[in-house]
């Protein structure tokens, strides 16, 4: 029988790099090269560039919603990072940092949220499945998929994103338990950023911490400062190993918080106060890791700037591209709802689209 | 009187039956602190304080488990799940626990609560966040099911709907939240099972519900100004449904037209066509017609949202088609 001590989360979130910028060990202990840390702070750059942009176009009326992921992007882009080519990510809707460094064109991302019919990405391109905008029900979809290719003899792992308050629905619950009784490699990724729309996390759950929910299931509890981009790699990077290498299920809590509303449809001055929001700001994971590659010697100012304006002309390339987009023909609507419609839907999609071809 | 938006229609009727009655209280996602999503619940936090406005975890099922739990007791809760489309997670309380503790238990176990829920399309929010859900409701003996169009009312329903023995399925139109209109002042209470003619004529019957209710009086409007005079219902409530009134007006106009915005395969319409054709077929002068949205997800792209849903210039084609 495991040793369920085995399976607790530490008591702290592990932090590798604090809020000043300054790193516990040297950056040779890393098991990272300087071009892999400047890789990671491009990514995060891009992702903050490229989120603030959408947050831009859902104002001026080009996208129906927006879910910003500022705050996030040390959690997502460091674990993303710890990921192998062929292993997939079941990401939910602030997931951007993810889809980034998986290469999925952001541009796809805004299409579907522009209502552009065939903006979705081709999930087994880039192995990042359908971002789930439903809570958690993607968690049960990277058990199943994790399994099948375990069962195939396929060594990948998948990672299933979720925040806090998904841990509340019944599917996560399920999941983890379906996990751990296959032995299934899949690693569960919380995003603790405080908040589930207007409910914080204390009002979520009484738990000791997410992490520790996982022993009740079998499943490893990890906990990291989800606000530290080479913390959250090292924890991800032995969690998806441990899964790789037969040993089960983990279950990663990455504290960190969300800087901008739910989504732009959300307002929360009404819930929580300026003054937190500005406590965390002064723990931004970008400023950290930017400072580092200054204080190693690693970047130098103009590289700051060359990686900024670089994220800046991407951002506007693709602004550019989704802004010209134009209106679909009606006959899609009918597309797609099955390989072989009934008879009765065609006749329905042909009394809707006589002379609509627009 | 004063003039109310839908959406404080629905925190006045809550505040009504809240001070009304002890009992009632409040539960839900972010319907405390946020005001709920939708802007529903503002101001009834303040009011009434934690105890009876009480936000919850994202778990639908213990929400309506944990409501039908606190029924069971004698309370009256009005429960809230933030999207109809998320009915889908909680459906096994609603369906097997909810509809049929009464039935069960020889009608020794009483489940009388109300389930909020934002319903319905034109409001960009994709495939999984704009279904039209009331027939699914419709379909489950046990449950009663209600769809207001105006302010006023939302208040006179839900209020109906509170003081209802039985449990009852409340759905409200995101898409008409921010619509506004006058409302009595003073308490107003409904009644479950009546229809109402909002626009009489003589010509034709056009039955519509929730959001399609304004698209058909519109164009009824439009109709009128070519000489054809319409009749609207409003059907407010499809589980008790009125169809005295719905017969009543088919007998006079001998031509029925459905407005419908679920999907159009077992859509609730096609239980009122079912309806007039037994009881009312020798009155009919022209084949009954639906107008519903077709059989697919709703997509999320504006325009095409539009042209899926029915729209006023299509109940206007489809009335003049159908009168030919």
């Amino acid at each position: 029988m495991t040793d369920p001590t085995s399976l607790l989360p530490p008591p702290e979130p592990v932090q590798l790099l604090d809020a000043d910028g300054s790193l516990s060990g040297s950056v040779g202990d890393l098991g990272l090269t300087p071009g892999d840390l400047v890789g990671m702070y491009r990514d995060m750059v891009r992702t903050r560039t490229l989120d603030t942009m959408a947050m831009a176009l859902q104002r001026q009326g080009q996208l129906g919603v927006w879910a910003s992921c500022r705050g996030q992007e040390a959690a997502q882009v460091g674990i993303a990072w710890a990921m192998g080519l062929r292993d997939w990510a079941f990401p939910s809707y602030r997931e951007h940092g993810i889809t980034t460094v998986r290469g999925v064109p952001f541009g796809d991302l805004l299409l579907q949220y522009k209502g552009v019919w065939m903006g979705h990405y081709d999930p087994s391109e880039y192995q990042v499945a359908p971002h789930s905008i439903p809570i958690a029900t993607h968690l049960l979809h990277a058990v199943g998929y994790a399994h099948a290719a375990r069962l195939s003899g396929d060594d990948l792992v998948t990672l299933a994103f979720i925040g806090d308050g998904g841990t509340s629905e019944g599917d996560f619950h399920e999941a983890l338990n379906f996990a751990a009784v296959w032995n299934a490699p899949v690693v569960f990724v919380v995003q603790n950023n405080q908040f589930a729309i207007s409910v914080p996390t204390e009002h979520q759950l009484a738990a000791p911490s997410i992490a520790h929910k996982g022993i009740g299931y079998g499943v490893k509890g990890y906990r990291v400062d989800g606000n530290d981009v080479l913390a959250s790699f090292r924890v991800g990077a032995d969690a998806i190993e441990r899964a790789r290498s037969g040993g089960g299920p983990a279950l990663i809590e990455a504290h960190t918080y969300r800087m901008k509303p739910h989504t732009t449809a959300d307002d929360d001055t009404r819930y929580r106060p300026p003054e937190e929001v500005a406590e965390w700001e002064a723990k931004d994971p970008i400023a950290r890791l930017e400072q580092l590659l200054l204080d190693e010697g690693i970047l130098f100012e103009p590289d700051l700037e060359r990686i900024a304006r670089d994220a800046d002309d991407e951002s506007k390339a693709i602004r550019t591209e989704v802004v010209a987009e134009g209106p679909v023909p009606m006959s899609q609507v009918f597309e797609h709802v099955y390989v072989d419609p009934p008879v009765d839907l065609l006749r329905q999609a042909a009394a809707f689209t006589a002379g609509d071809e627009r | 009187m004063a003039e109310l938006s839908y959406r404080e229609a629905v925190a006045r009727g809550i505040a009504q039956e809240m001070d009304r009655d002890e009992r009632v209280f409040l539960i839900g996602e972010d319907v405390a602190g946020a005001g709920g999503v939708f802007k529903t619940t503002v101001g009834l936090l303040d009011r009434f304080g934690p105890r009876r406005v009480v936000d919850t975890p994202i778990s639908e099922q213990a929400i309506l488990g944990a409501a039908m739990g606190a029924a069971m007791t004698g309370l009256r809760p009005i429960a809230e799940i933030m999207f109809s489309d998320f009915f889908a997670v909680a459906w096994d309380i609603v369906v097997n626990e909810i509809a049929k503790a009464r039935y069960m238990t020889n009608g020794q176990v009483e489940v009388p609560l109300v389930i909020r829920s934002a319903n319905g399309g034109g409001a960009r929010f994709g495939a999984q966040h704009s279904q039209s859900v009331e027939n699914w409701a419709m379909a489950v003996p046990g449950l009663k099911v209600v769809a207001p169009s105006t302010p006023a009312d939302v208040v006179g329903l839900l209020a109906a709907s509170v003081r209802d023995p039985d449990p009852v399925l409340f759905f409200e139109h995101k898409s008409l939240y921010a619509s506004k209109a006058e409302v009595p002042d003073g308490e107003i209470l409904d009644e479950l099972g009546t229809a109402k003619i909002v626009r009489p004529g003589a010509d034709l019957t056009i039955v519509a519900l929730a959001l399609m209710v304004p698209r058909a009086l519109e164009a009824a409007e439009i109709l009128a100004g070519e000489g054809i005079d319409a009749e609207v219902i409003d059907v407010r409530s499809l589980i008790p449904l009125d169809t005295a009134t719905i017969l009543g007006s088919v007998e006079k106009t001998s031509r029925l037209f459905t407005v419908e915005e679920n999907p159009r395969v077992l859509g609730w319409g096609a239980e009122i066509v079912s309806i007039a054709v037994d009881e009312a077929f020798w009155h009919l002068d022209a084949p009954i017609v639906r107008i519903t949205t077709p059989h697919v997800p709703l997509p999320s792209s504006g325009g095409l949202e539009d042209e899926t849903i029915p729209s006023v210039e299509r109940i206007v084609a489809e009335v003049k088609k159908g009168l030919v």
